[in-house]
């Protein structure tokens, strides 16, 4: 690739890259807070609610289980959530790298 | 002459092999010695493949980008099984199938945060990383920072990081490796040193990428068959499954061991459930919170995972490989439930710690029931299979430790701070050969000076140091406009200080007045305890009184004990066994009764040294009777220090560069416009 100069500040300041900026800032912000949120509910729960992790709710299986096996699936499912909403910047980047050149040129 | 020197290395390890596999070298462990052979012929096998890939590595190593980033060429699959074997140590491997074997519920809820660290990872790290970095952490830091200040602080760093997490892989290495087939630990420890230096001094990082990819296909298929067998009697059913857990009479004592007295009013059934229940081990509930902050914003500032995301060729496919590893990773610790719930009950977790205290054998032992059992041809080579995978996985972590030690001693040191980036192509080659030989030789020599040293609490302290010095470091510089050479610098320096002194005033430490205590009380016992009647939980006096040891701690509720005859120490068993000896007339108890004797002699002579050796200590390394920081992971408070001061010292100092980089910065990393390139074959 070649490595001409370019201008960085009018790029940066295209109305297609601060939308960019925008859409992903709320995006990460958003799904960053709730994954570390969910993830502290675990030791919490275990040490404050014990009453509702002891549970039996099949067999021997109780809400503390489901609870820690539901932190993996709630992590792959960010992990999808993501790759599903990243190949939307992805195409929102594309157009802006096409144009770089011409952008404040 | 690369090859020459490849053949020699070759030769040398099939002669340590070799003296390995001789009886003066491999005495006891969990292999018994007529199945060796079979071991070391499993061991031999997974070697000469790791060979093989390093002799095919190193004729496709010639440049700098080769040599740290794999010509970028790596795929997003592949490098996404090279970063779960690149992250999946010997610790979470046996460790946390120990855990969950020893302690049901709370090993694997433990097990959680190290994959929820990769979310992190994901959402803020990976991709922008890929898109303005080229080698190392340090040159992400120097996009828009000084470079010759950043590069500095960011290799001390993650010199420092990954000499604390390299000591505890080359110890615990040695370690497991002699209490699996017996082997010396010395041996242990130059085995893997000297396998580790051919694989990257010769191959680099593609030959350390293919190691870490087959360690990961040969951990998940161990992993996988093992929970095939120990689940499919219960019919693939999860209730099944632990139903049989609750109802083992192992498991039962395991709990009522745990408990102690307040095991007495409960029935076996409960004693069971309660396995499935959170208590039995992690007891703090702010310890826990503070070792998951160091996990989750700490595995985004691992020098060695940062440097997996340059050797793919685009942001795009370094997202693909931290999707892969999630689903590895996660993948793999729901195994290890099963894996650990199967070994408490099949193997039970008094079998498990007469061979290891930690419970590192739970996995091992498992494999070795599966096929048969100790005496069985098959169990015994699922055993080896097991064993020969332990030291697959602890050469390959140990591969990408040293690449990343010897990268920011090469590029960022050598390269960026001495030679001004003016150093020719094949002068960086060289360098960073010889750093990395440099690095490893110096871990192995680490590895036997720390012999016997508990190194357990220098994982959680690199991932401590990590998440306070490098992760604040990255994620300000990336993402705050204002971050300025002076703020990385300064939260840098502070963030890792403070997590490395916390550590050395927190209970992690040994605090000879407490070891003399404990040894008095095997020597002389416990005297007679009143009844006491239940006590009530008591308030602390503030938050602060849970962290430092400078006001009252909050007491949780106790039930009522009680009485407790006097407990005997070792010297009056001793005594009175003796006493006795001549009275005996069967032959068989006298023999018995002369092996206790024995053994009391061992454990007294055991307790004496350790209370001399406490006794002159009399304080810890850093002069302190007891803990005064009273949390065993830092993160809780050195992590929110690291970002104050990058923040801090942003706010303070003035950089012009750092201002004037950041639209290009942030728009670079947004869009991968100017990304370095896959090398072009």
């Amino acid at each position: 690739m070649s490595t001409s100069p370019m201008n960085w500040a009018a790029i940066d300041a295209d109305p297609r890259f601060q939308a960019l900026h925008r859409k992903k800032t709320r995006f990460l912000w958003g799904l960053m807070i709730f994954s570390v949120f969910y993830y502290f509910l675990l030791p919490i729960g275990a040490a404050y609610y014990q009453d509702l992790f002891k549970m039996q709710v099949w067999g021997p299986v109780n809400i503390g289980i489901l609870f820690a096996l539901s932190e993996f699936v709630v992590a792959w499912l960010i992990a999808y959530i993501y790759a599903r909403k990243a190949v939307k910047f992805d195409a929102m980047a594309k157009e802006l790298v096409n144009d770089a050149h011409r952008i404040g040129g | 002459m690369k090859q020459r020197i490849m053949g020699a290395t070759l030769a040398g390890s099939a002669l340590l092999l070799e003296l390995a596999s001789n009886p003066a070298f491999a005495a006891g462990g969990a292999v018994e010695d007529k199945f060796k052979g079979m071991t070391f012929a499993v061991f031999g096998v997974i070697i000469a493949i790791t060979m093989y890939i390093t002799y095919w590595a190193a004729k496709h190593t010639h440049t700098t980008s080769e040599f740290y980033a794999a010509g970028r060429t790596v795929s997003g699959l592949q490098n996404g099984w090279a970063i779960a074997g690149d992250y999946l140590s010997a610790a979470s491997f046996l460790g946390i199938a120990g855990l969950i074997s020893l302690y049901g519920y709370d090993g694997f809820m433990y097990s959680v945060g190290w994959l929820v660290a990769y979310i992190t990872v994901l959402l803020v790290i990976a991709e922008p990383c890929r898109n303005i970095g080229k080698y190392t952490l340090g040159d992400v830091l120097a996009f828009r920072n000084d470079p010759k200040k950043t590069k500095t602080v960011a290799a001390l760093s993650t010199i420092t990081v990954s000499t604390f997490y390299l000591t505890a892989q080359m110890v615990g290495g040695g370690v497991l490796i002699k209490t699996l087939i017996g082997i010396d630990y010395e041996v242990s420890v130059i085995s893997v040193g000297v396998l580790m230096l051919a694989y990257v001094v010769f191959g680099g990082m593609k030959a350390t990428t293919w190691v870490q990819i087959v360690k990961a296909v040969l951990l998940v298929t161990a992993s996988v068959l093992l929970v095939i067998f120990t689940w499919a009697p219960y019919g693939f059913s999860l209730p099944g499954f632990l139903q049989a857990v609750v109802g083992d009479a192992k498991v039962q004592a395991q709990v009522a061991k745990l408990l102690g007295d307040a095991a007495s009013t409960m029935s076996p059934q409960e004693l069971g459930q309660r396995f499935l229940e959170p208590g039995l081990f992690l007891k703090s509930p702010i310890d826990q919170i503070s070792l998951g902050m160091a996990l989750v914003f700490g595995t985004a500032g691992m020098p060695h995972i940062l440097m997996r995301f340059f050797t793919v060729p685009t942001a795009k496919e370094a997202r693909k490989s931290v999707i892969w590893a999630m689903v590895i990773i996660g993948g793999f610790y729901v195994l290890t439930l099963f894996l650990g719930m199967g070994a408490a009950m099949n193997v039970g977790a008094a079998n498990i710690t007469a061979v290891d205290k930690g419970g590192n054998m739970a996995g091992p032992l498992l494999a070795q029931y599966v096929g048969g059992g100790a005496d069985s041809m098959l169990g015994n080579l699922f055993l080896a299979f097991v064993a020969a995978v332990a030291f697959a996985t602890i050469v390959a972590v140990v591969s990408g430790l040293v690449l990343a030690a010897a990268s920011a001693m090469a590029h960022d040191i050598y390269v960026g701070v001495i030679r001004g980036d003016h150093a020719t192509p094949k002068e960086q080659v060289i360098a960073a050969r010889v750093a990395s030989l440099i690095v490893g030789t110096l871990a192995i020599l680490v590895g036997i000076a720390a012999k016997g040293q508990n190194v357990a609490q220098l994982v959680a302290l690199a991932f401590a140091v990590a998440a306070s010095s490098n992760l604040p470091a990255v994620f300000l510089t990336l993402y705050w406009k204002r971050t300025n050479t002076y703020g990385v610098m300064l939260g840098m320096l502070v963030g890792a200080i403070s997590a490395i002194a916390l550590v050395m005033v927190s209970p992690n430490m040994t605090y000879p007045r407490q070891v003399a205590k404990e040894a008095q009380k095997v020597l002389e016992g416990e005297p007679a305890q009143a009844a006491k009647p239940a006590q009530a939980a008591q308030v602390g006096e503030g938050f602060i009184c849970e962290l430092f040891a400078v006001c009252k701690k909050s007491e949780p509720a106790k039930h009522a004990t009680a009485e407790k005859p006097a407990k005997p120490g070792a010297l009056e068993k001793l005594a009175k066994l003796k006493e006795r000896l001549p009275a005996i007339s069967d032959a068989a108890e006298k023999t018995k009764a002369e092996g206790d004797i024995a053994k009391l002699e061992q454990d007294i002579k055991k307790a004496q040294d350790t209370y001399a050796k406490a006794e002159a200590e009399k304080v810890s390394m850093v002069g302190l009777d007891k803990p005064f920081f009273l949390l065993r992971n830092p993160g809780l408070i050195s992590i929110p220090l690291g970002f104050l001061c990058v923040v801090l010292g942003s706010l303070l100092f003035r950089d012009k560069r750092s201002e004037a980089m950041w639209e290009e910065l942030y728009v670079r990393q947004n869009t991968g416009i100017h990304a370095e390139a896959a090398a072009a074959h």
